[in-house]
């Protein structure tokens, strides 16, 4: 059967209460998981004191006061600070989400900001989940241009309109908020793509310019890699990106019954 | 349970576990049929709630004849095929689920579909016995 509760090992146990930083008028509460690799113990829920005054408004923000002034062992993702890379993705105020794009006043639960990772992935340390699986099914969908015909002397050429079938596939950053957030995907994750890898398959059946739109669509059809799909709608929910995986998916299956009939 | 291509052998590649067995080309005839038998039950549904509505209170006599008449014995023959058909595949959906053992998965599905074949049966036998006039 699907696990529905977390093995006893995973199950989160205490936790340390970090100092207020003095003479802060302001303060903003973070309780944020931690668990170490190295010390054999069970994940904990850390609480730290954010000072506004010395921070940006960013959830972000507020991990690199706590990692810089507070707890330099804090682990987490972050490269760009403004929702392009995808690296900062993780679960705040109980949403999938990008600690960069997120204010902390925007997702304060009873005044405090719970911060996890990625639902139901193995955790690496503190908030950085383990993606390999996640990667490897993006490879699985082959993300790139792939065509019989000879490539053309210049470029291959698309039409305005036709491009514009990209708008709302392309955009996607990889942060595999919409995947980590899918039930279907924590309970078959093995064997069903996931929202953002079916996203970006649908983003290639979509390029006028593809010529493998069959093989890529023989590739996906099957009961797990996409009917797992049940139209949950958490990834349209949690895409901080404003996508709509769902929507995506249901495009698929719609082309795999337009291919039959 | 040991075959290396859907057990997560840990020298597997992640790719490689991906790919696993690869497509199985199916799964949209299911997809499909969900949602016609849906729609169809949709329909058959009114239908037959008016009719079961229209027969209470009647006699005994007067219950046979209804469901004597051709077109309520199709259209409850009808809701019967669609009901069970939409419950078979619903059914498989939630097994595929929730049911990771591949062995249990295989005797479930097996299990749903024996279920669901033999309650329309014994319903169809029903309806025709009464409307036949066994």
């Amino acid at each position: 059967m699907v696990e529905l509760a977390l093995p006893k090992n995973s199950q989160i146990t205490g936790g340390k209460s970090w100092p207020k930083p003095q003479g802060a008028s302001k303060l903003t509460e973070f309780r944020i998981y931690r668990w170490n690799p190295d010390d054999g113990k069970n994940p904990s829920i850390d609480t730290y004191y954010v000072n506004r005054e010395d921070c940006g408004p960013m959830v972000l923000d507020g991990l690199i006061y706590i990692k810089n002034k507070i707890d330099p062992t804090l682990t987490f993702r972050r490269s760009c600070r403004e929702g392009v890379c995808g690296s900062c993705a993780m679960n705040i105020g109980g949403t999938n989400t990008l600690a960069c794009t997120k204010g902390m006043d925007e997702v304060l639960v009873k005044g405090v900001v719970n911060v996890y990772p990625l639902p139901h992935m193995p955790v690496v340390k503190d908030l950085v989940p383990d993606l390999t699986r996640f990667y490897a099914q993006h490879a699985s969908i082959e993300p790139w241009l792939q065509t019989d015909t000879a490539a053309p002397e210049k470029e291959w050429r698309q039409s305005k309109e036709d491009r514009e079938q990209l708008d709302g596939l392309y955009e996607c950053i990889l942060c595999a908020c919409c995947s980590t957030s899918c039930p279907s995907y924590w309970w078959n994750g093995d064997r069903y793509l996931g929202p953002a890898a079916l996203l970006q398959a649908n983003r290639w059946l979509k390029d006028s310019r593809d010529e493998r739109t069959g093989d890529r669509l023989d590739n996906l059809e099957d009961p797990f890699r996409l009917y797992r799909c049940h139209t949950i709608m958490n990834c349209a929910q949690a895409c901080p990106k404003g996508l709509n995986p769902a929507k995506a998916i249901a495009e698929i299956k719609k082309m795999m019954v337009e291919r039959q009939i | 349970m040991s075959n290396p291509k859907t057990h997560h052998a840990p020298m597997r590649t992640p790719l490689g576990r991906v790919r696993g067995l690869g497509s199985a080309r199916s799964g949209t005839e299911h997809f499909f049929m969900q949602r016609v038998t849906a729609a169809a039950t949709l329909l058959l549904s009114v239908c037959f709630i008016v009719i079961v509505i229209s027969l209470a209170g009647s006699s005994y006599e007067a219950a046979k004849a209804t469901l004597g008449h051709p077109i309520v014995a199709v259209i409850i023959l009808l809701t019967l095929l669609s009901v069970t058909t939409h419950m078979r595949i619903g059914m498989q959906v939630i097994i595929e689920d929730y049911v990771h053992d591949e062995g249990k998965k295989v005797l479930c599905i097996i299990a749903n579909t024996f279920f669901t074949v033999a309650v329309g049966l014994a319903g169809a036998f029903a309806v025709l016995k009464i409307s036949l006039g066994g």
